[in-house]
């Protein structure tokens, strides 16, 4: 019996052995996390055919799916691009290197001033992000299955739309959309705010088709729904494939997003990490980004370099904020904070 | 050669130790302390709170469901199949597990891309004139899914305990008088109960923990406690409260195996 304890002992030795191997290969790479199709893949190949740095890409759907990941250290990743909440909570737990930013010319000289001001709403002395594309969470509607103009939230509470609507499956994305409906802030801790946010989601439960997230996309484009809570970004792009779809910025108010390239503390390949965000910074780079995944680019070079005039006056990728009041940016809650939101959501969804 | 036993055992002592017992320690390790590592029942306790109860009993009442649906279904079939021996039999049993073949959850989005309102079922229906079905999104859909998804499970045990049964055995109780009915009820279903039982425990356990049906066909909107688990380790990341509720599911699949296993000395 000693024999097989002995086995197992070198078994599980050569195992752990082989899985840091694996991740900590002194290779010329950078391990980039990412949201899902969130970059035009060829920019990837031109990259590593300018620097000769292989790129090891993996993907994430959600910021709250990336976090534990990247926390436990389970994968070893060099570059995240987490959203501005994300990327406060992330500075807080200490998982952030500041950054070098006479590596990353590109930086300061394409991002536009005002994306960095409002950088500093999660990251106060811009020390540890630079924004690689923003934008507003608002309604998409198709035209032809409405009868009149969406303009505000409470469409959303409609008898009207029932088994019409599309809500974006996410904790915060969908508070924003019952909070912004009451004129409460997004990033209210308030406990009768947040009750009454709470009865509301309940009370639209039963109108809504589903709770996705990627998926409305789809959906709005396949006539499956007549109104969802989307990304403008992703807006753009649907608009392409159906030309019945209009987003608006409903009245009360939204979210403003940032999400911003950082590299993590522990990362394993630092220098290889400043150059792939200096690459993404790069004018024309930011441009193929701009144009295969259509998120707005806060990259003053790149905006510069689109022909199309309708693209680079479009109220959706480029709206104009001034005429919005109550926009605003997500904060992060709190490990406290976090838990209450997400035992009331746990409340709406099992209901 | 108890040695040379011991020896042939490695690879299941090895595998059994690395992907089960451990990671069976790590759920009982996080399930019963929080995030300052001190001992704590409350994750456990956590499953009485509103949001974690309904979804639980959802589970349970669903995969019931489907678990009666599988039965009534699976249980004529195999026994069409254990009659049909031969090359019709074992062409059946093909078709059955050919779906298989392809990816499960792939299997699963065809049900969303088929049941869904723009659908194809909706758009031969409405090319008939019939009315249109709406149950995508729904519980229902998410039985259909489970009941598709985990039918073989249930049939295949059921073929290999209903094709064992001796031929003799049937032949005698005619002699003796039973009719049909009587030989189902007194020979043959007593005599598959152990295929019974297997089939049971398969679809049932994976139906109670399944989270892709409900997400995919459910549209998110009927929360199961497999969902609430998935999410506390991918969105909410507090893995012990995720470890504390499957310790509780776990709980509940002993329980199933016990009272199936006391029905099983029953019948004995």
């Amino acid at each position: 019996m000693n024999k097989v304890w002995a086995f197992l002992l070198i078994t599980i030795i050569i195992l752990s052995i082989c899985g840091c191997g694996a991740g900590e290969s002194n290779d010329n790479v950078v391990i980039v996390y990412n949201w899902g199709e969130y970059i035009d893949p060829d920019m990837l190949e031109q990259f590593e055919a300018e620097t000769g740095i292989r790129v090891i890409y993996d993907e994430f759907e959600t910021n709250e799916t990336m976090y534990p990941k990247v926390e436990a250290g389970a994968a070893e990743y060099d570059v995240v691009c987490p959203s501005d909440y994300m990327i406060s909570k992330m500075i807080q737990n200490d998982l952030l290197m500041e950054l070098n930013f006479d590596h990353i010319p590109n930086a300061k000289n394409n991002i536009g001033m005002q994306y960095w001001q409002q950088s500093e709403g999660f990251d106060p002395e811009n020390k540890y992000s630079v924004p690689y594309c923003w934008g507003t969470v608002g309604i998409l509607y198709n035209r032809t299955m409405v009868d009149e103009p969406i303009t505000s939230w409470a469409q959303l509470w409609d008898e009207k739309y029932r088994d019409e609507i599309l809500m974006q499956d996410s904790v915060r994305d969908a508070f924003m959309v019952a909070e912004k409906l009451y004129g409460y802030s997004m990033n209210t801790l308030d406990a009768q705010e947040l009750l009454t946010v709470k009865n509301a989601l309940i009370e639209q439960k039963p109108l809504v088709q589903a709770y996705v997230i990627d998926q409305v996309r789809d959906k709005m484009i396949g006539n499956e729904a007549a109104i969802g809570v989307i990304y403008s970004g992703e807006a753009i792009y649907t608009q392409y494939e159906n030309s019945d779809l209009e987003y608006v910025i409903p009245a009360e108010g939204t979210n403003v997003w940032i999400d911003s390239w950082v590299i993590l503390k522990n990362a394993p390949h630092q220098e290889n990490a400043e150059k792939f965000i200096d690459f993404m910074c790069r004018g024309d780079v930011a441009l193929k980004n701009f144009e295969y995944i259509t998120y707005s680019t806060p990259n003053d070079a790149a905006k510069a370099l689109i022909e199309d005039e309708e693209i680079k006056n479009s109220p959706i990728a480029f709206p104009d904020l001034s005429q919005y009041d109550a926009l605003e940016t997500y904060t992060y809650l709190g490990e406290e904070g976090d838990t209450l939101y997400n035992e009331l959501w746990k409340e709406i969804k099992s209901y | 050669m108890n040695s040379k036993k011991n020896i042939l055992a490695t690879p299941y002592v090895v595998w059994s130790a690395v992907f089960i017992v451990i990671p069976l320690c790590m759920i009982l390790y996080y399930g019963l302390t929080d995030k300052t590592g001190a001992f704590t029942l409350e994750n456990i306790a956590a499953i009485a709170s509103v949001g974690h109860a309904r979804a639980l009993w959802r589970s349970i009442l669903l995969s019931v469901i489907s678990t009666i649906i599988c039965f009534l279904l699976a249980y004529p079939l195999a026994m069409i199949l254990a009659d049909k021996k031969g090359r019709a039999g074992g062409f059946i049993i093909l078709l059955f597990i050919l779906p298989m073949w392809m990816n499960f959850l792939l299997r699963t989005l065809a049900w969303q891309t088929l049941l869904e309102k723009t659908g194809v079922i909706n758009g031969i229906l409405s090319f008939l004139g019939l009315p249109s079905l709406r149950i995508i999104n729904t519980s229902y859909a998410i039985v259909l899914g489970m009941v598709y998804n985990f039918l073989p499970f249930m049939v295949l045990p059921l073929y290999n305990a209903l094709s064992k049964i001796d031929k003799n055995v049937i032949n005698a109780a005619k002699d003796l008088g039973a009719n049909k009915i009587q030989t189902f009820f007194h020979v043959i279903l007593p005599l598959s109960v152990p295929g019974i039982i297997s089939g049971i425990t398969m679809v049932f356990v994976p139906a109670l923990t399944t989270f892709v049906i409900s997400t995919l066909l459910g549209g998110s909107k009927v929360l199961l406690i497999g969902n609430v688990i998935e999410q506390e380790f991918t969105q909410a990341s507090n893995w012990h409260l995720g470890s504390g509720l499957s310790i509780v599911l776990m709980i509940f699949i002993l329980i199933n195996m016990i009272v199936t296993a006391l029905f099983e000395k029953a019948e004995n």
